[in-house]
Formats: structure tokens, sequence, C-alpha cells
């Protein structure tokens, strides 16, 4: 903050005292909500990380080595492999096609705008059993959609296999993703100033370098953080496969990914000391994801 | 979250009652015990035990929850209240298998919410038992009613020194099988297993898109099977337990199945999806090895196959004299924390032994566990038209006799279901032997008994 | 008619063919799995194990579905639906008003504190979810939250990314200026912030309304873990209830009806996103503003 001029000493100060009481005051709901339901939870979580229950009620502290154990466990580094190969898949296809998307409903070039803008958004309002189960009929081998597909042109696809599982997710994952985006994308390109637009017919800018001088730029800010927030909710995923487990058993195995295996180990295996100290290390690994990525992020926003 | 075994819903109507004589059935089972079928039990008012304590419960009233998902339930609740208006029982359904105990679990932990009175398969009831989550019924005289039930069934709920449940129903396993696709290839109804294997080579070789059977894997399957070879993988005494996924029987089972895994002659379709449905409906999965609440739900469900299918008792080791083994099956249990236990257990009774409850509950396609059921005329002579009129529960009633003795459950069994497809379900997708994804299992249970508390030796 | 901004002075654009094809690639991408969803729904339970999933049945039996799925266990759908709604107006309609008025806070006032608020409120978003419900299920037992409503509602009313949306919203579309003036010519915060910059928040707050509306109605695992009582689960649980129902040895099969649940399910989600984005789109004042 720049320094208060001598002149007006006692209007800043008395102006700074109720900027801080009126701050507050806004964000004091919020900030009640999130220490009931975020913090103490965490911290509750944290301190069941340090003990262990087992099957007869009792509970002993351990201190440290559920996250010795953590370290290096197979099942929680094993997915953690699986869900970067899921994010390297599936975030940039969805965000891609959300990008495509917008832009052309924002373009004024496509007919019918309204009704794409509304249909792709649809599958956002589908709630993950129901998308389940209907992508578990679509991906049906033998007489699902895939099954057609395999009748007609004599292939034997099976997404649910243990080697497409991962595909297959991420079908799912950006049918479900892809209207969402689409929207936050197409909600930042409508705050553009129309000015903008004016300048650039102005200088004789074509439909392209409109777009890429003018929009893409806009668009720079829900990028980062649509990315953000895709890359932290893949990290978490978990819906899907817990999903299609039943259909797919054997290809989604119970720590298929780290939250999977946490939800295994708690539900499960009833060791949910095991299972806190598993989501914390996940909760850190994350946040230095989203961090390093918000970086860049920042990095390219800076250029 | 796969709940592929729920309470064994079993074999079909109860016709119109038939005058043919008794079928030769002894409630004991294998190992000749006699289990007393004499009396051909009482109903429970009034019966075995401290009844006059649990009548007197019954008349004074209260209010009890009961959990459970079956679909009779409801309809022997109504029942219940006509005959005894002072008790008011509110009946739930809180999810099926997992989702239910799971809730129950989480109740128990945070000290309320937990019902009276709740379903529990056979294979869950050891945790909640050894956990100390449920009521011992043996203080309300229930011990006394053994004779009422077969000793298979009772030898689920009798565990450790206590009573923790009493029997509501059971799977016993047969062979279903599609009649007219093994006329169609000439196949021979298998009565050994390695006839078994001889028949899905025949069939897959002949039309390479049919399967004889499908199993994509699954814990509880692979566990019955090794229960009918003579295995005994799970020992349980207090908190020590001793696992052997490796025994004789275990060897045994995987010496003909390997056959069918490594060969990939089992169906790989998922249990339950509509696509295993439909294969099952058109003849593409010929035979199925499961239990006794399988044809009801063969009817329901896979109505293109009506009157194609038969029931034969499951094919054995050794062409010797029939054993099988038990598939699903549910018992009903006072939980603890309960407010009224006294009342509780005798709704349990109520719901187990008596008469009308019973009725409703084989109307509802139920497979009994009680004796008197057992040996009704009606029952043994019911004629299944989904199986072309054959009497299914002659085929089903012979399986119940012939359970291998002396079986039991983990008490973290809902636990090793849920890694099952870790370690064997990988054998199972990458066709390579099955032993192999045995010893990872075993070894995952054991280090998992382990860090729970239990004294777990390893058989081998 | 199209609100093309570009070419405003020279004649509208031609429509593309490029784009429109691939528009309707993605469409058919969205609607096949939807057209699956609504076939089926018209199906009676025996057609639906027997023919082909997108083919229809021998009878178009969509009207006698819905009212099996309202009668159906004694008619729990429709509490299951009023649940949903309750869930939605306590739990998202609270998240979307605290999301407001603390993104306008955090944009608008520079209080001591507010970035590290800020930066921790979004850290919290790299928890997953999924694995500290536990932790916040046993927390709320001991309180003896669980199985009430109110162990549904409290969590749902945190939604970091309501609160960046309003963060961004705010200091983009409500230029401190005006603020200032407002205060010098007396006016006090909160009246400045209802009868100011409320107006101009409005676009942003009707799409955070949407997104917390869509989060709450399709809310799943935690209702799942906290409620053990039917009778207060959300659609999404009882569905998912029926649907486990449907599976297995003691298995009911509905699918259809489930399907069709679903279905409803979809319908007022659909309709809010058509009411609100009429309201949203004409009441687009952002744009102008920005400097």
């Amino acid at each position: 903050m720049s320094p208060i001029p001598a002149t007006r000493p006692r209007a800043s100060a008395v102006r700074s005292r109720a900027e801080n009481r009126t701050g507050w005051g806004f964000v004091a709901p919020f900030a009640v909500a999130f220490l009931v339901a975020i913090v103490a939870p965490i911290a509750y979580a944290i301190y069941l990380s340090l003990y262990r229950q087992d099957f007869f009620g009792n509970q002993t502290f351990v201190g440290l080595s559920n996250y010795v154990r953590a370290l290096s466990d197979p099942s929680l580094w094993g997915g953690l492999g699986r869900i970067v190969a899921y994010i390297v898949i599936q975030v940039p296809t969805m965000m891609a096609l959300a990008l495509v998307a917008a832009l052309a409903i924002d373009s004024g070039r496509l007919r019918g705008w309204r009704f794409f803008r509304l249909t792709l958004f649809l599958p956002y309002a589908v709630p993950g059993v129901v998308a389940v189960i209907i992508w578990g009929f679509v991906y049906g081998p033998r007489f699902g959609l895939v099954g057609s597909v395999n009748t007609l042109l004599g292939t034997t696809l099976d997404p649910l296999s243990p080697r497409w599982i991962i595909v297959a997710i991420s079908i799912i994952a950006t049918w479900e993703w892809a209207g969402y985006n689409m929207l936050v994308y197409y909600s930042a390109l409508r705050t553009v100033p129309t000015e903008l637009y004016e300048a650039a017919a102005i200088d004789g800018a074509g439909a392209m370098r409109t777009m890429f001088s003018v929009k893409l730029p806009a668009l720079r800010g829900a990028i980062v953080i649509t990315l953000i927030f895709s890359i932290i909710g893949s990290v978490q995923l978990f819906n899907e496969p817990n999903l299609l487990k039943p259909i797919a058993p054997n290809a989604i195995t119970s720590d298929f990914t780290p939250t999977l295996y946490a939800y295994t180990l708690s539900f499960a295996g009833r060791q949910y000391s095991y299972a806190a100290t598993v989501a914390i290390v996940m909760g850190i690994v994350t946040a230095v994801i989203a961090y390093i990525v918000q970086l860049r992020g920042h990095r390219e926003a800076m250029r | 979250m796969n709940r592929t075994k729920k309470c064994a819903v079993a074999v079909v109507l109860v016709a119109a009652v038939s005058a043919a004589g008794l079928t030769a059935c002894s409630s004991g089972n294998g190992d000749g015990s006699s289990g007393g079928a004499a009396t051909g039990g009482a109903t429970a008012s009034g019966a075995a035990g401290s009844s006059a304590a649990l009548s007197a419960a019954l008349k004074k009233g209260g209010a009890l929850t009961y959990w459970s998902w079956t679909p009779e339930a409801k309809t022997q609740v109504a029942e219940f209240q006509k005959e005894y208006p002072n008790v008011t029982v509110t009946y739930v359904n809180a999810g099926s298998g997992t989702d239910q105990y799971t809730k129950i679990s989480n109740a128990i932990k945070a000290g309320s919410g937990a019902p009276d009175v709740a379903q529990f398969e056979y294979t869950a009831l050891p945790q909640f038992a050894y956990g100390g989550d449920l009521v011992d019924l043996t203080q309300y005289g229930l011990g006394q009613d053994k004779s009422l039930f077969t000793d298979g069934a009772w030898g689920n709920v009798a565990l450790g020194h206590g009573l923790y449940a009493l029997p509501q129903d059971q799977g016993p396993m047969a062979l279903f099988y599609n009649k007219k696709v093994f006329d169609k290839y000439g196949l021979t109804v298998p009565t050994t297993w390695s006839q078994f294997v001889d028949d899905a080579k025949k069939l897959h070789a002949a039309d390479p898109s049919s399967y004889l059977t499908s199993d994509g894997g699954d814990g509880l399957f692979a566990s019955s099977l090794i229960w009918q070879a003579g295995g005994h993988p799970y020992q349980v005494d207090g908190t020590s337990v001793t696992i052997n996924l490796q025994d004789q029987g275990a060897k045994k089972w995987t010496s003909v199945w390997n056959q069918l895994v490594e060969g990939q002659l089992l169906s790989p379709t998922p249990s339950w999806t509509d696509d295993w449905y439909k294969q099952l409906g058109n003849g593409q999965i010929a035979a199925l090895v499961s239990g006794a609440w399988m044809p009801g739900l063969l009817a329901s469900s896979a109505p293109d196959g009506k009157g194609d299918w038969q029931a034969a008792p499951m094919p054995t080791y050794d062409g010797g004299p029939a054993v099988s083994a038990n598939y699903g099956g549910s018992a009903t249990a006072v939980v603890k924390g309960s407010k009224n236990p006294e009342l509780a257990a005798a709704f349990v009774q109520w719901l187990s032994e008596n008469d009308a409850s019973l009725k409703i509950f084989m109307d509802n396609a139920g497979f009994p566990t009680t004796v008197k059921q057992l040996k009704d005329p009606s029952f043994a002579d019911a004629t299944n038209a989904y199986f072309g009129g054959q009497k299914v529960n002659q085929v089903l009633l012979a399986a119940a006799n012939s359970v291998a003795p002396g079986w039991s459950w983990l008490p973290y069994q809902e636990y090793a279901q849920t890694i099952f497809a870790d370690s064997v379900g990988q054998a199972y997708a990458n066709h390579t032997d099955l032993n192999a994804g045995l010893v990872a299992w075993q070894k995952a249970l054991v280090d998992y008994g382990k860090t729970q508390g239990f004294q777990v030796t390893s058989g081998q | 008619m199209s609100t093309s901004r570009t070419g405003a002075r020279s004649s509208r654009p031609r429509p593309s063919t490029t784009l429109l094809v691939v528009l309707v690639l993605m469409t058919a991408y969205t609607l096949v799995p939807l057209a699956y969803l609504v076939v089926n729904s018209s199906k009676t339970s025996g057609d639906f194990f027997s023919t082909f999933g997108l083919s229809f049945g021998s009878s178009f039996e969509l009207f006698a579905n819905i009212g099996h799925v309202f009668s159906y266990d004694q008619g729990i759908y429709g509490r299951w639906f009023a649940n949903t709604l309750l869930y939605v107006v306590a739990g998202g309609g609270g998240s979307a008003i605290i999301s407001l008025l603390a993104g306008y806070g955090i944009a608008k006032y520079a209080f001591r504190g507010r970035t590290a608020l800020f930066a921790v409120i979004l850290g919290a978003v790299a928890i997953p979810g999924t694995a500290l419900a536990i932790p916040t299920f046993l927390l709320f037992s001991k309180v003896g939250l669980t199985t009430t409503p109110l162990s549904v509602i409290v969590p749902s009313l945190v939604n970091p990314f309501g609160l960046y949306l309003m963060w961004v919203y705010s200091r983009d579309a409500v230029p401190t200026e005006l603020l200032e003036a407002a205060r010098i010519d007396g006016s006090s915060e909160l009246r400045t912030f209802a009868q100011v910059s409320l107006r101009l928040l409005a676009p942003g707050f009707v799409t955070v309304v949407l997104l917390s509306i869509v989060a709450t109605w399709n809310n799943y695992f935690l209702p799942l873990i906290m409620l053990s009582d039917p009778k207060w689960y959300p659609l999404t649980v009882g569905l998912s209830q029926w649907n486990a129902q449907s599976t297995g040895t003691n298995a009911q099969p509905i699918q259809n009806l489930v399907l069709t649940g679903s279905l409803l399910m979809i319908i007022p989600i659909v309709a809010a996103f058509l009411f609100l984005q009429r309201y949203w789109q004409s009441g687009l004042a952002a744009g102008s503003v920005k400097q």
C-alpha cells in the first residue's frame, strides 16, 4: 500500500479501519462456513493421521509412521501415475473442445448458436450416477453402441478393458464437463468491451486476427483458472472409476486413483487414519501442481 | 460399490399344493448329523426358549427400526403389526449390502442412528459379530431354536460362542444350463468338472461368440467354489485368523478353473450388466454355476431364455456323491445399542420362524432355511415355467442338503471382496495362473488383518 | 438473431459452415448418450432387457413410467425431489450469496489479511473433497449433526470457485470510482453495495447461482455418507440406491425407472438454465463498464 500523505492522516486512518471492518464484514459468512466445513475437518484429518485404529476400536498414537507408509505405498503412487496419464489425455482435449465451442458461439457466425449453447451444456446437468449408467451401455462391447460399431466394422473394441479404461473415463469426463467450461469461456468473452472490437475493426482486423488479438487474450485468465480447476478436479478423480467399477471390475482396481484408494481404505478397510494420511498427501501434491500451473500461467500472462 | 451377491433370492413359484409325498431331504448336511428334523418345527411365538419373556415384550409393545433390502420386508412388517398392534416397526431400505453396512458402521461409530434390527449377509455377519456390534441372542433363549433351521444355515449365524442372528435365506449352489444350446452343440450335462471343461472347449470352438459360462472374477464366487472343493481357506477363532488360499481345496479348484481362465473359455462380460443379461437370454452364455436365487433373476431379467433352461447338481471333482456350497444368503440380527433389544429379538424370531412371515418370504421367491418350509411338499414339487416345467426346487433342496460343512468367513470378508480384483482379478484379466493371484490376495489379507489387530497366520 | 458485435457497421458476417459442422459433431457426442436416456425412459422393464439400447420398445410407456416413478416405494421419489430442492435453495442459494458477498469484499476492500485469506481459500480447493468427507463425517457426528439436512447444507455452502468468479466480476464490473462517488455522497457501504454494485454484479451472480444450483442438485458423495435415513436423501442418492437394487441377487429390475427418474431430474436444471439465461443475457452491463 502506498504511503499515506501527511496532509490527511486522520481521514485515511479512519478509512482504513472502516475498510477493514467492512471488508471482513462481507467476508464473514463465507469465512465461518469455511472454518466449519473445511478447516475443522482438515485439522481433524491431520490429527487422525497421527493415529491408527484397529478392528477392535483401539486407537494408538503412531506419530508419522502413516506418512512413512504412504510415501512408499505402491498403491498410492501407482494411482498417481494413472492420474498423470489421465490428466494428459483428458484436460487438453476437454479444454480445446470447450474453447472451440465458446469461440464459435461467440463468433456470431454460427447459425443456431443458442441451441448449441444449451445442448452442449446439458451433460453438466446429468448426475454422475446417471452418466455412468448411460455410458455403461454405450461402452458395452457386445450389445452396446460399441458393440454395434464392432459388428459394423468387424473390430473388437472394448473400452472397459484395462488397456483403454483411462481413455474411456476421459471420454465420459469430457462429456460431462466440456459444456461447463465452455460456459466459463463464453462468459469471459461476453465481458470483452465493445470498444476493443470497434478498435480492431477500425484497424482492419479480420475475424482470425480479432480472435487472436482480442478474444484469446481476454480468455487468458479464464483459461488459466479452468486449467487449474480441471487439474485439481482430475487429481481427485473418483466418481467415474467408482461407479464404473461394477462393470469393469478388473480394469479398475480398488486403488485405481488415490481418492478411490482413500475411499476403499475408509469404507471397506475401516482404516480411517491411513485414509486421512493419503488425503493429506494428495492435498499437498495437488497444491504443488496447482501452484506450478498458476505460476506458469501468470508468467505467460506477463509476456 | 459392487454388490453382486445380495440376499439369496431363490427359486420359484410356490405353486398350488400338490399331493406328492415328501422328497427325501433331511435337514442335516453332508456330515451325517441328524439335524433333528422330526418335529417339523413349530411356529415362533410360543415355541422354544424363553418365549414367555419374548411374548410379554411383544404384548407390551414399543418401537423398532428395521433395515433391510429384501422385496418382502415391507409386507412382512405390515403383517407383524397386524398381529402385534402394540409394536410399531419402522421399515427403512437404507441400501443393499455394502451400502447398508457402511451406514450401520458409521451410525454405530457416531453413537446414534443405527437401527434395532437389520439384515446382514452371511459374509458380512462375522465382521459385525466379532466387532461387538451385534447382540448375542442366546440370552433371549433363541439358541434353542437351532432345530428349526438347517445345520448349514445355523452354522452361518452361530459364530464363536454366541448366536448373532437368525437365518433368513440361503443360496445353495447348483448348475443352471441352457438345454437348447446344449442340445444344439451336442454337449453332455457335466457331472464332473473335467466334463465341464470339455464342454467349455467344445462350445467355444463351435461358436467363438458363445461361452459355457461367465466369470469375470468375484471373491465370493471363488471362495464358494473353493468351499465346494473341500477347501477351508479362512479359519477364525476369536481374534486369531488363519488364511490359506493354497490349501488342497483351493488347489483343486484352480487346477480346473485355470484351464478355463488360461484357455480364455470364460465369458469376460461382467455379471449384472446389460450385456450379461442379454447373453444369458440369447444363449451366448450357456450355463451358470450359481445360488438358488438365480432362477428368479433369470426369469425377470433374461426373459428371452424362457423355457430353455434346466437345473442340475453342481459338477463334482471326482464323480462321487454330490457336494455343494452356499453362495449368498442373509440373516437378521439385533444391533447393539438398540433401546429395546428384547422386543427386537422377538421381532427377529417372528420374522425368521413365523409361518405367515415365511409364506410372504417364499411368495417373493425366497429360498427358506427353516426345516418345516423346506420339507413342505408344495415347495419341493413346484414347477418352474422358465425351466420348462422342471421341479427346480428338488435340485436345490438336494444342493442345500449337500453343502460341505465347517466353513467360515473372514471377519473382514467385505474388505477381501473389495481388493479381490487387485490381485486375483488381474489373473482373470490377463488369463494367467490363478494361484499367483490367490497368493497375492492372501498376502494382502494377512497384512491387513495384522494392521487391524488380529493374530493372523498364513497357512501354507 | 445474432448479437454480433463485430462488424456493427459492416454487413452481417457470413455464417460459417465449418463451424456448423464442428458444432454438430460436438452436439452428436453430447446428445447420443442423452438419447439413450430418453428412449429407455419410454420402455417397459421387459423391453429394456430385450431390445437394443437406442431403439424404442414395443409400446410407448413414458407416462406410465413416470407414474411408476412417483408411486414406487410409497412415493419416496417425491420426497427425494423435495429434499433436493431444499438442499439446492439452502445450500446452493446460500453458497452463491456468501460467495457474492465474500468475492465483493475481497475485491473492493483492502482489509488486513485479505491476500492471506484469499490464498488459503483457493488453496483449500486442493484437498480432495472425497477423502475429506470422512473426517467431516466423524466431526459432524460428534456434534450430532449427521443424518440431518444440515450435514449436507453446511458443507455445500463453501464453493471456492464461486468465490473466485465473484471476485473476478467484482473486480472487473464494479469500478472503484463509482464506489468512491457513492461514498462521497454519504452512502453507507451496505447501501452502496445494494443499490450500485449489485446491479452491476447481476450477470456474474446469476452465473454463480446457476453453477451452485447444478453442483448442489447433483451432489452425491456427501449426502451418501452423511445421511442414513432415505427420507432425507436427495435424488442422486435415491436413484443410485434404486440402481443398486436393480443389480445383484435380490434384483428388482427397475432400470427403466432409474432412467425415467433421472430424466425427470435433469429437466428442472435445464429449465433453470433457460430461465436464468434470459435474465443474464438482457442484464448484461459488463463490457461497457470496463475501462
